[in-house]
Formats: C-alpha cells, sequence, structure tokens
C-alpha cells in the first residue's frame, strides 16, 4: 500500500487542457455544456464493425489520465440501451452490418452516430467489396465524421464534443 | 531436407531467413505433415490460391512448416485438372483445422476427411457459390445478398446445464466476436469461438494495389501490429523482387518493432491490472503508454508508426537528437515499470486473480500449437528473433522470456520480462546504429515469390507474397498467430469461472483482424 501512495503522489495530476477548438477553453464549461444539453453525463456505446484495432487504441486512449474523459463528464457503457451516442469503427463489414443495425435501434432516442477513421467514412484502405459496405452510413445516418488512420485522442474528443454540441439538439 | 525419413524435392529461397520451397503429390502433403509433426515441427500458415494459367490444372494449396531447426519450409500441393479436394492435416495439426475452413469459404477448396465443414469466415453474407479468391470474381461484385445466418454452435446437454452468448458487439472498447459459453453455475464448462466479424477481404484486396502500396494495406491487417506487418511484407516484397535493404534502415525498422511490443506491453499491463480490479494499474500503464506513443509521433510522424516502413526501407531519419530523446525515455519507463512490477508482484489481491488462472500446461500447449508470447509463457520458447535471426537481431542477441506456469501470472510475467529486454535492445541499437542510407529503391520489379517471418509482439507473423511484372500482386497471404492461439482460448477457460473470462482473454490479447482478415 506504501508503495502504490508513493507512486500515485509521485505521479502527481497530469491531466491536461481540452482541445481549445470549437472555442471550449475549459473542462468545467465542457461537463457543463453537455449537463445543458443532456442534462446529465454523455454516454458512449463504441461498435467495431471491422476495424484493423487503430482505432480503438485511441479511444482506449481517451481513457487515460492524460484525456481523462470522464472527468469532462463523458463514459463509455456496456450497453447501447445506456447510450447517447454510438462511435463506430471500421469498414463496415457485410459479417458486422446486422449487429450495427441492431446495436442502433437498441439505443434510445434521441441518439448521435459519429463515424470514427477513414475506413468507418468510405471503407478506406479496404474499400468496398464482398465482405464490406464501405462506410458507416451505408447503414445508419452518420452525425459527424473524424477522418484519419486512425484518428489522434484529441482528434476524436474533438469530434465528439463537436457533435454533442451542435447536431443533438436539432434531432430532438 | 532436415528431416528423417522425409524426402522431398526442395530449393532455398533468397529470403533473409531459412526457408526451402517445394512442390509435392497430395501422398506427400499427408507424409510431410506426420514427419514434421513426429520431429516437432509445427504447422505456422495455410492457405489456397487460383493458379488459373498453371496447364495441368487450376489450384494450389500450400502450407508453411517451421521445423525444429529454425528453418521454414513451404510446400505447394497443386490439385490436377479441376480437383477441388485435398487430404486434411487437421488430424495431425489441429489448429489446421479453421484455416482449411476458411480456404473452404474463400476458395471452395475442401479437406477430405471428417472435418469440420461448417463455414468459418463466410456467415452467410455472401452466396455459398461465391468464392472471392477465384479469377473468374473480382471482389467487387455487387448483389442483393442474404443476411447473416444462425451458426450450429455445439450444444452441452446436462443438469443445470445454460448458455451465455457474448458478442459480436462487447461491453468494452475491443474488435468484433464472438463467445458462447456452456456453464453450469458460474463454472465454464466449455467455450465456443465465433470469429469473421472483421473479414473485410484482405487477401483479394491486395490484388487490387499495387505491390510497391502492399505495405500500407498490410500494416493495416492488425492496427497493434502495423510495423511487424509492414516489415514482413516489405520483406517478402524485396526478396521477389531482389532488393537490397540498406543496413541502417534494417535497424531502424527494428527499433520500430521492439517500440511497437514495448507499447502493447505496456497497455496490456495495464488492462490485465484493470480486469483484475486494480484499476490504479490501468492508469499507470495507460499513462507510461501515452508518453511511449507522443514520442513515436514526435519521431517517426505516427502514434503507432504506421507507413514508416516502405519496400527498400523506411520513411524517416532517426537524429542524434532523437537518439537522446529515446535513450532518456528508456530510462524513465523502465524505472517506472520496475516500482510497477514490485508493486503488482506484492499485492496480494491481483496475485490471487492471475496465479492458476487459464492455465495451459506446455503438453497442451506444444499440441494445440500455441505460438508467440503466450507459447513463452507455458514453457514452449519460440521466438523468430531467436529461432531464425535476420538482420539486425543476428547481432542483438535476444534473451527470451519464458515461464512455465502456463497461467495468467506467466503472462504477466513474461510481458514485463519483455519490455526490459525490448528497453534493452533499443539502447543497444540506437548506440551501434549504422550510418547510410535508409532506402534503396530500384526500378527492377520482376515477376517472382517472396516471403517474411517477422515477431510481433503477439508472436510470428508470416506473409507469403507472388508478384507478377509491372509491379502487380497475384496473390498476398499474411498470417497472423492469433489463427493458433485462439483454439488454445477454448481449453484454457474450462473449468475456470466466467467471471474469470476477460482476465484470461486479456492475457492473450488475440487479433480479431489479424484473423478475419
Amino acid at each position: 500500500m506504501r508503495k502504490i501512495l508513493k507512486q500515485i503522489a509521485k505521479t502527481g495530476i497530469a491531466t491536461e487542457a481540452p482541445p481549445k477548438a470549437s472555442d471550449v477553453e475549459a473542462s468545467e464549461r465542457i461537463h457543463n455544456e453537455i449537463l445543458k444539453i443532456l442534462g446529465r453525463a454523455l454516454t458512449i456505446r463504441e461498435v467495431d464493425t471491422g476495424s484493423c484495432n487503430g482505432c480503438e487504441l485511441e479511444i482506449n486512449a481517451l481513457g487515460n489520465v492524460y484525456y481523462n474523459l470522464e472527468g469532462l463528464g463523458i463514459k463509455f457503457v456496456a450497453s447501447p440501451r445506456h447510450a447517447d451516442m454510438l462511435l463506430v469503427t471500421g469498414p463496415l463489414s457485410r459479417n458486422m452490418a446486422q449487429a450495427l443495425q441492431l446495436t442502433y435501434e437498441a439505443t434510445p432516442e434521441p441518439k448521435l452516430v459519429v463515424a470514427v477513421g477513414d475506413c468507418a467514412i468510405n471503407g478506406g484502405i479496404f474499400g468496398t467489396s464482398y465482405a464490406t459496405l464501405g462506410g458507416v452510413d451505408k447503414v445508419l445516418n452518420v452525425d459527424l465524421a473524424i477522418p484519419g488512420c486512425p484518428p489522434e485522442p484529441i482528434e476524436i474528443l474533438q469530434g465528439i464534443l463537436t457533435a454533442v454540441r451542435y447536431r443533438l439538439p436539432s434531432s430532438r | 531436407m532436415d528431416i528423417p525419413d522425409l524426402e522431398l524435392n526442395v530449393t532455398p529461397m533468397s529470403t533473409p531467413f531459412p526457408l526451402l520451397h517445394g512442390e509435392v503429390d497430395a501422398d506427400e502433403w499427408l507424409t510431410a505433415a506426420l514427419a514434421i509433426a513426429e520431429n516437432h515441427g509445427r504447422l505456422v500458415a495455410l492457405w489456397g490460391s487460383d493458379s488459373h494459367r498453371r496447364k495441368s490444372g487450376r489450384f494450389t494449396l500450400s502450407a508453411v512448416y517451421a521445423l525444429e531447426n529454425g528453418k521454414l519450409l513451404w510446400l505447394d500441393l497443386p490439385l490436377s485438372g479441376q480437383l477441388v479436394n485435398y487430404p486434411d492435416i487437421s488430424g495431425i495439426f489441429p489448429y489446421a483445422a479453421r484455416m482449411q475452413r476458411a480456404v473452404a469459404d474463400l476458395l471452395g477448396l475442401h479437406a477430405e476427411g471428417d472435418v469440420d465443414a461448417r463455414p468459418w469466415l463466410n456467415h452467410g453474407t455472401w452466396p455459398a457459390d461465391y468464392f472471392p479468391l477465384r479469377r473468374e470474381f473480382t471482389g467487387t461484385e455487387v448483389r442483393a445478398w442474404p443476411p447473416v445466418t444462425d451458426y450450429p454452435f455445439v450444444s452441452v446437454a446436462g443438469d443445470g446445464v445454460h448458455e451465455i452468448a457474448v458478442g459480436p458487439v462487447h461491453a468494452g472498447i475491443i474488435e468484433p466476436g464472438h463467445f458462447r459459453f456452456s456453464v453450469v453455475g458460474e463454472k465454464t464448462l466449455r467455450l465456443e469461438e465465433r470469429l469473421g466479424y472483421a473479414h473485410k477481404g484482405i487477401d483479394k484486396r491486395f490484388e487490387h494495389l499495387p505491390a510497391s502500396q502492399g505495405h500500407r494495406l498490410a500494416g493495416r491487417i492488425s492496427g497493434d501490429s502495423t510495423v511487424a506487418y509492414a516489415w514482413a511484407y516489405c520483406m517478402a516484397l524485396e526478396a521477389a523482387w531482389g532488393w537490397q535493404v540498406p543496413a541502417r534502415a534494417l535497424w531502424l525498422r527494428a527499433l520500430m518493432l521492439e517500440r511497437e511490443r514495448v507499447a502493447n506491453h505496456l497497455g496490456d499491463l495495464g488492462a490485465l491490472g484493470n480486469d483484475a480490479g486494480f484499476t490504479f494499474g490501468l492508469s499507470q500503464f495507460m499513462r507510461l503508454k501515452e508518453d511511449w506513443l507522443r514520442l513515436n509521433k514526435i519521431l517517426f510522424g505516427h502514434r503507432f508508426m504506421m507507413d514508416c516502413i516502405a519496400p527498400g526501407g523506411i520513411a524517416f531519419d532517426l537524429d542524434l537528437a532523437g537518439v537522446e530523446q529515446i535513450l532518456s525515455q528508456c530510462e524513465v519507463i523502465e524505472a517506472e515499470v520496475y516500482e510497477l512490477r514490485a508493486i503488482y508482484d506484492d499485492h496480494a489481491g491481483l496475485q490471487d486473480r492471475f496465479l492458476g488462472t487459464g492455465a495451459v500446461g506446455a503438453e497442451l500447449a506444444a499440441r494445440l500449437g500455441l505460438t508467440g508470447l503466450a507459447a513463452r509463457s507455458s514453457d514452449i520458447a519460440n521466438d523468430v528473433r531467436i529461432d531464425c535471426p535476420c538482420a539486425p537481431y543476428d547481432e542483438l542477441m535476444v534473451n527470451i522470456a519464458a515461464h512455465p506456469e502456463g497461467d495468467v501470472a506467466a503472462r504477466v510475467a513474461v510481458r514485463f520480462d519483455e519490455i526490459i529486454e525490448s528497453l534493452r535492445l533499443i539502447r543497444q541499437i540506437v548506440r551501434d546504429l549504422p550510418v547510410g542510407a535508409i532506402a534503396s529503391r530500384s526500378s527492377k520489379m520482376p515477376a517472382g515469390r517472396g516471403a517474411g517471418w517477422i515477431e510481433g509482439w503477439r508472436g510470428g507473423i508470416f506473409v507469403a507474397l507472388t508478384v507478377a511484372k509491372e509491379d502487380r500482386i497475384t496473390r498476398c497471404h499474411a498470417h497472423d498467430p492469433s489463427w493458433q492461439n485462439w483454439p488454445v482460448l477454448e481449453y484454457a477457460v474450462i473449468g475456470d469461472i466466467v467471471p474469470d473470462f476477460p482476465l484470461i482473454n486479456k492475457s492473450f490479447n488475440l487479433s480479431y483482424s489479424g484473423h478475419d482478415l
């Protein structure tokens, strides 16, 4: 226990300021905005529809102490029934198309769909084939797309915040 | 040949690692498999091709074996006429079964005998008479194709037995796959995996790309192993084209490969702590991983070093300032990893979850073909960097990390050991880095055949490549060690409780995308 406490004290607070894009300046303000729009924390269900796992690595990185996603009032949830937003990665494989559709249907309204990475936008390097439909928009209406291969955590965070601020009220 | 009682007509290929290539008939296909198994060899990969223009017949089945002495053996079995059947070897190498099922789905070739004939990669989403790897199909035909069909899982009957279905959409941020547990109370009687959800037609897609661009697709077969795949692909292409890669480029490729290993091990050690309820471990290791990735971005322009390896060499150079940054980061990370290891080792609650959980004994591991990091945790010492060391590993002399227990604790221990060893290698690489060019490209792009064999952080990654003139790919098959290790996971969980599954699964951390292709 002593070693653990020592390590925690030595590490200190590593959390960095959130992205300044969209004239957002402080984590408190983001948190307040999310509360104002949603009335509670933003919950996200991540769906991999055939990604190479690169986007998953970066989405996972959002949870580390530097980005401190939960500190902004954003958390990943285990069930689509608890989610406000689907974060979808990968070229849409035919083998995942039905699972994505069912996940979407299980998500309560109002809901947002954010496509993460070049593959989720148009199939990326995998293109469209007997095995992939291409972008996620072949099956769902996409509210916001975040390009990159993979997009970096800070870009994914910016995308999530942008989607919440500009899209959710209008979909109500 | 290096196997007693096995006489085959083979010729060495011009790969940087020892690889023999030969053609066999159906009888030899079986006798070779038997002799190799008896002499402690193992199957590395199995795939099929449509050889279209060959006069005597149309299809070819290929297998690559790793022999006990570290050499690789690539055997082609040309099927005569329009024949689509070949002898089953899954009785000899059980892990060949899924590879054979994938060949059936993609090419319509069938292993003869008492085999599992259920489709593997095709979930019913493309017609049963559509074989994407056959030449008459482009792979991009668009038809009104059916939705997924039900899969006949093996059911377990008995008093109190029930099923738990998990996936393909999981509770965490992970790749898609389905796990069907048959349980009594909390105890797992049987696990059956269903994979293929991430199948995106990579083998066929290669044929649409110029060979000189194939490394970009190879680098996206499994994003966490982008360096290993890109290197294996480039190794294969450079062998086929007869290109020489400058020494400095090879050393910098090894630098990236070891950095990739450290990044993944750091992430896994955090996640393993987390899956045992120790979130402190997750936040500490994820912090170290983030520091590590940020330096990648500064030095190589990409956090995972995607597209940094290209045919003929590499796409960036490292200056002295970069060397200094790497050396000082290694020092910091090493000190932190030692401290965190002491915390993990001393933590009774954590060790209680790790010790004895998901155990795979050495004998079972050998029979099931366990490979890579997981095998080294079950007392099987295979590591491409040691068994057939290509430059610069012939000079680096890697020390193997091995633990005999085969449980989650052993897989944790191997990761800790490998981080420390990779940090040592990284320091040695940047200190002894040869001077000179970082790439040597040539206009020479002849038709040919090549192969790549690289120890990624999970295990050996093999790439088989055939190219035609004018920068074209005729066939490229990339093999992930997860093909071998996924079936072993089904055994590792037997008798453990269901809540230990995420922990056991994470301790293997196998690739879905690399397997599903």
